[in-house]
């Protein structure tokens, strides 16, 4: 008898107390989190793997088993490896003037000035607002006719009405654009990521280093750079990511254009997919990214792990 | 190795004075320590003389040179900080080499020194590893390596110490001094340990509110008090003041003594109230209260526990207690110290 109502106690306070084992409460908390992933990015990658070795398009919305055959017509196609080649353009370019642009102003943030706490919070706004409405105000910026960037070109003499750049109208310019415009969006998160690990770096460290004789640009590029380095590349892992992924800018300013100059896998696989109805092929574009990104991601962390201090 | 001086130097944060007119002469070799509780500038003034901050007014001097437009690099001076600020990301190898290759020497110099300075602090061994991976005592051998290795004018040493515990630090202590003779190098020591700075300082500045309060050997600090702030801020417990003719009257813990233990010399006498006592193996403490005298704070007496038995002081009781004259100090009503009573 005893023995029965001890164990039934027993029981009661193991129910009771569950929240406190760690393997109850952490499930529990990592549970929505796992399920996001699993609906929202598990369930659409096996789909777009499955819609890649069929030929499914909407016309035509049955399985038919094809292989690797759609993944072989896109790479032989001329118009995917142009886009293959304009996504790491993209990509690194804007990465590169993201980053360079994020450095400098969290250096100028860094100093106190005037204002500081105003600058800081503005500085945030290319990040916040909505990309339709930015994109269209860089469209109306980069017309060749009457915007602003050519009128001041004009006017300071560097170009003629006649001759005056077309931003938009010419491949290489229209490159630039899109990486201009993905950069400016970028560089507020970048100064955001500058400034926190600047803000880290231990003050003895850097008085240490201005005692034993390190000027600027020695504290700047072998104590901070360094030590900053592995929150830098958790940032541009997200924003190589991001922007690999990306189509929006793209879309809204050229639309891949002129001429397929500015197109990347996302836009194509877009366009294909569901602008032309071949999901098949579409789904076989955007899978490009995979393995791509997933090489990315590893040599980064991998370098991160070297480099924890 | 050179000489450090500073005249009248003043340094204001905005509107807060943070030192005030410090002047000081810190002799060539010495050993100087600058004793204060903390806030009280002492880390300020020596950012100053190493030129990490820039003072109001006044001059520093540095091996007879006015410093005060020189760059820092120029001025040739090594500093140890409180949390070593080693770099996390070299090996200790480049930490130490750091300060040389910023000089640009020879790399098969930087070599032979390096190897020098780490034989030195003994910490061959440790060449390869990461700051993190060290102890609190080897990374302040690192610190005090990296420090050494260029043979710095001056060693300026910003509380070293305080981040080990307590065993490490008595050995430590021990350590940079033995260094610090060895080598020779004019050396400013920052601490607001009383301990560290009688047992390490050729000489003592006692700092409070941004001015000094005494130079003075250890001996001189603790025996013969400037004023009534540095006879309550050195010594533990600290010296016992009682109200005297609108000034204040000072002794020593271990001055106040049973009556009829002290033999010879002229002695003042006073009734003192046990309160209660405290055993520490080699000596006993006692709290407790003069009779007809007011005191800012509890009167306590250091006894030699082997000559007075616990059965004779118990709490509650009066006893007969005497302060030899001669170790008598007074104080007048600004705290300035007094001849005469």
């Amino acid at each position: 008898m005893v023995a029965i109502a001890e164990r039934i106690r027993g029981r009661r306070i193991r129910f009771q107390f569950a929240f406190d084992r760690p393997r109850v409460l952490g499930s529990l908390f990592l549970a929505p989190a796992i399920l996001y992933v699993l609906v929202l990015v598990g369930i659409p990658f096996l789909l777009a793997v499955y819609y890649a070795l069929s030929a499914y398009t909407i016309y035509n919305p049955s399985y038919h088993f094809v292989g690797l055959r759609n993944f072989i017509a896109v790479v032989q196609s001329g118009i995917f490896r142009r886009t293959l080649l304009n996504t790491f353009i993209f990509t690194i370019g804007s990465q590169i003037l993201g980053l360079i642009l994020g450095k400098f102003g969290a250096l100028l943030l860094l100093r106190p000035f005037p204002g500081r706490k105003i600058v800081r919070a503005l500085i945030i706004l290319p990040w916040v607002v909505p990309i339709a409405l930015a994109t269209v105000a860089w469209d109306w910026m980069f017309y060749s006719l009457y915007s602003v960037i050519n009128w001041t070109l004009v006017t300071l003499g560097l170009a003629s009405q006649g001759n005056a750049p077309n931003w938009l109208g010419e491949p290489g310019l229209a490159m630039l654009c899109v990486i201009i415009v993905n950069a400016w969006r970028f560089f507020p998160f970048a100064i955001v990521i500058f400034l926190a690990g600047i803000n880290a770096v231990p003050q003895d460290v850097l008085d240490a280093a201005t005692v034993d004789g390190a000027g600027f640009w020695r504290r700047t590029y072998q104590i901070i750079t360094p030590i900053i380095a592995p929150i830098v590349v958790v940032g541009l892992i997200f924003g190589t990511v991001f922007t690999f992924t990306d189509l929006s800018v793209v879309y809204l300013l050229t639309m891949g254009g002129p001429v397929n100059a500015t197109s990347v896998l996302g836009f194509e696989g877009f366009q294909v997919g569901i602008l032309s109805g071949n999901i098949a092929h579409g789904a076989a574009i955007s899978l490009f990214m995979f393995p791509v990104l997933l090489v990315l991601v590893i040599v980064m962390l991998r370098f991160i792990r070297r480099r924890e201090i | 190795m050179a000489a450090v001086s500073a005249n009248e130097v003043s340094k204001k944060f905005s509107e807060v004075t943070a030192i005030d007119e410090i002047s000081l002469a810190v002799r060539d070799g010495e050993f100087m320590v600058l004793l204060g509780p903390s806030g009280c500038g002492k880390t300020t003034f020596l950012r100053i003389i190493a030129g990490l901050e820039k003072q109001s007014a006044g001059d520093i001097v540095i091996g007879g040179e006015v410093v005060n437009d020189m760059p820092l690099r120029a001025r040739g001076i090594a500093m140890v900080f409180q949390s070593y600020g080693l770099y996390p990301h070299f090996t200790i190898r480049d930490n130490i080499a750091f300060p040389l290759k910023t000089q640009r020497i020879a790399k098969s110099e930087i070599r032979v020194k390096v190897a020098w300075a780490a034989r030195l602090l003994g910490i061959e061994h440790l060449l390869d590893r990461r700051p993190r991976q060290l102890s609190g005592g080897e990374r302040q051998r690192v610190a005090l390596a990296r420090a050494l290795v260029r043979d710095p004018t001056v060693f300026l040493l910003d509380e070293p110490l305080s981040n080990l515990d307590a065993k490490l630090r008595a050995s430590a202590r021990n350590e940079i001094k033995l260094f610090q003779q060895r080598v020779g190098t004019t050396t400013i020591y920052v601490t607001h340990d009383q301990v560290e700075a009688m047992g390490m300082g050729d000489r003592i500045v006692v700092i409070d509110h941004g001015r000094v309060r005494q130079v003075g050997t250890p001996a001189s600090i603790y025996d013969d008090p400037a004023d009534r702030f540095v006879a309550t801020f050195v010594g533990s417990p600290p010296m016992n003041l009682v109200e005297w003719n609108s000034g204040h009257l000072g002794f020593r813990p271990e001055h106040l003594l049973p009556k009829e233990m002290i033999r010879d010399g002229e002695v003042t006498e006073f009734s003192f109230r046990v309160e209660r006592a405290e055993y520490l193996g080699s000596e006993r403490i006692v709290y407790g209260e003069l009779e007809g005298l007011h005191s800012p704070a509890e009167i306590t007496a250091k006894l030699p526990p082997a000559h007075v038995p616990l059965a004779s002081i118990r709490p509650g009781e009066w006893h007969a207690f005497a302060v030899r004259n001669s170790q008598l100090c007074y104080f007048d009503r600004d705290g300035k110290r007094a001849r005469r009573h």
